[in-house]
């Protein structure tokens, strides 16, 4: 029987509080960047859409770099960051940062499926009946894509939980403070004698991805009852 | 309602240029598809914008080029019923049906909720999600939402032909009804004759390339269809009142004739049709035949149409025209004055509205 030490503990709490967390702050940001992709039209819509995208062909460890040193106290936004009493890297908000970015393409390509699939008829609808773009985009575009968001989500989660090398450049690897259950394996792999550990936490990995799949199948089967009410 | 346009736009291939000036209430806009009448609706109510010219509601500008005046869509106040109702299937039909009527002020709301929903007959659907509607509730619901918007200018883009003959019957009369109960100005775009002179007062008639022919009225452009044989002829449109039953027939009173119907299904007074070419004419009284109604007419007008002569009667103060090739109506020597019988089977009949 496989027990769980203090900092194994640690790592799935952590694991579950970054994913979580990253999760939540990536849905508002990709929503409105996938609108602005969909339906705007901004001059440089291309460049934007290629730079949004950027994360998910790069290697983790060159956008983990390239945070890095942003985020550093010689960077940019480290030090406007640090000037507010903000640290960043290394600790847990890192890894949130790192989450967020690497998940940010996978949230946006999944809510730009949802609004495609929205007649643009409704939308002209919705204008000859007095509502501004603004307007629509909230009680329109918003309701119609509760679906492609918890698809999105459970992408950003999964992808959260899973994230490794942008992670370890920009947080570390500091058991209690930001070692998640990916880098937690690594070290007991690294370590004589780790085999039972690094097992141990690939089943829960495997529990968390599946309770997650759950999660968002139940939300997902919800919403398609209220829709035929 | 005043509605002044002067107008080109360019889409693809497709030139379309229009210049009309009309004012009415109940307004038609009749042609064949392709004729640019969906462009033009969508001109008007601000969701795409004319290459130049100018669009005027009522003395104001809509869209002006020389002026570089461009309304937005949803500052026009122009509600549209689509060809598909469009309703948001996120929302029940309560919530549709008010989208419109929250985003005006109070004060411009014009028409009471409680009384469309019973024009319309919608009330026991309200809590309802729109995507258990069938075709002719969501038309129903389309337009009560349209209409709770108070529109300056309510436009009617086809709305009736992605439904069946059946459901097209149905809606009709709710139409009928319910445009007559609240005075909104209209723009009905149709290429159905039939609808657009059920609905309409006058008519901007376009022509297939996309020109506006004339300005003229849905009576004058039917009685114009007689010439073409492949057509059902011309439609009488009668107003058939107070039914009583008469063995297993209705007899309806029409001005101070009686006209006998096998209509069963709802006994009422209403709008029903006969086409010209179901009316049997005779020279002298037959003695005996199978169809139910036989009235004494005078004819008042010949309207020569190609091979076919339109007869224009009178009977006993209200109107008919019937139909018969040339050769018939020469045999018969058919003149202005002269009198005739005609005789219509009591299954000819078809209600309208």
């Amino acid at each position: 029987m496989p027990v769980l030490t203090p900092t194994d503990l640690q790592a799935l709490w952590l694991s579950v509080k970054v994913a979580g967390v990253a999760t939540f702050l990536t849905l508002p940001p990709a929503f409105l960047v996938a609108w602005a992709l969909e339906f705007s039209k901004v001059r440089g819509r291309a460049l934007f859409d290629g730079l949004v995208n950027l994360p998910l062909v790069l290697p983790p460890v060159v956008i983990g770099y390239l945070l890095l040193l942003l985020f550093s106290r010689q960077g940019i936004i480290g030090k406007l960051l640090s000037q507010l009493n903000i640290q960043i890297v290394f600790t847990w908000k890192a890894a949130v940062v790192a989450c967020i970015v690497l998940s940010l393409p996978l949230v946006v390509r999944s809510i730009r499926l949802g609004m495609v699939q929205i007649d643009p008829q409704l939308l002209a609808a919705a204008r000859c009946l007095g509502a501004t773009r603004l307007d629509a985009l909230f009680s329109i575009i918003l309701p119609l894509c509760i679906p492609a968001l918890a698809t999105g989500a459970t992408l950003a989660f999964a992808r959260s939980l899973g994230e490794f090398g942008a992670t370890i450049i920009l947080a570390g690897n500091i058991p209690g403070v930001t070692q998640t259950i990916p880098l937690a394996i690594y070290d007991y792999t690294n370590s004589p004698g780790g085999e039972q550990g690094a097992l141990t936490l690939c089943l829960i990995s495997i529990g968390l991805s599946y309770l997650m799949l759950l999660f968002s199948e139940v939300v997902l089967s919800r919403f398609r009852r209220n829709d035929s009410r | 309602m005043k509605l002044d346009v002067q107008l080109r736009k360019r889409q693809g291939q497709f030139n379309l240029s229009s210049n009309f000036n009309i004012s009415g209430e109940r307004i038609g806009l009749f042609g064949p598809s392709g004729s640019g009448k969906s462009t033009l609706s969508q001109l008007i109510a601000g969701l795409i914008s004319p290459d130049e010219g100018t669009i005027c509601l009522n003395d104001q500008y809509l869209f002006c080029s020389k002026r570089k005046i461009n309304l937005a869509a949803e500052k026009r106040r122009i509600a549209v019923v689509f060809q598909q109702a469009h309703l948001f299937p996120h929302l029940s039909v309560e919530d549709n049906l008010l989208f419109g009527a929250k985003r005006i002020a109070k004060a411009d709301r014009k028409i009471n909720f409680n009384d469309l929903v019973k024009v319309l007959d919608i009330s026991h659907l309200l809590k309802r999600s729109v995507t258990k509607l069938s075709g002719g509730e969501r038309q129903r619901v389309g337009l009560g939402r349209a209409l709770l918007a108070s529109p300056k200018l309510l436009i009617f883009d086809e709305p009736l032909s992605a439904l069946d003959q059946k459901l097209k019957d149905q809606v009709i009369p709710y139409l009928r009804k319910t445009l007559r109960r609240f005075s909104i100005p209209y723009l009905y775009i149709s290429h159905s004759l039939h609808e657009v002179r059920l609905l309409t007062d006058q008519v901007i008639h376009f022509t297939g390339n996309g020109k506006i022919q004339e300005v003229t009225d849905a009576e004058k452009l039917a009685r114009r269809r007689m010439a073409d044989t492949q057509s059902s002829g011309y439609m009488n449109h009668l107003t058939l009142e107070n039914p009583r039953e008469v063995g297993s027939l209705l007899a309806y009173q029409w001005g101070s004739n009686e006209m006998l119907l096998t209509d069963h299904q709802h006994p009422q007074s209403g709008l029903f049709e006969v086409s010209s070419k179901d009316i049997l004419l005779f020279k002298n009284h037959p003695r005996a035949i199978s169809a139910r109604n036989l009235l004494k007419a005078t004819v008042n007008e010949l309207i020569p149409k190609g091979g076919n002569v339109g007869i224009r009667l009178d009977c006993n103060g209200e109107e008919l025209i019937a139909q018969t090739v040339r050769e018939a109506a020469i045999e018969l020597n058919i003149e202005v004055g002269t009198c005739v019988f005609l005789a219509i089977k009591a299954s000819s009949f078809r209600r309208v509205a």
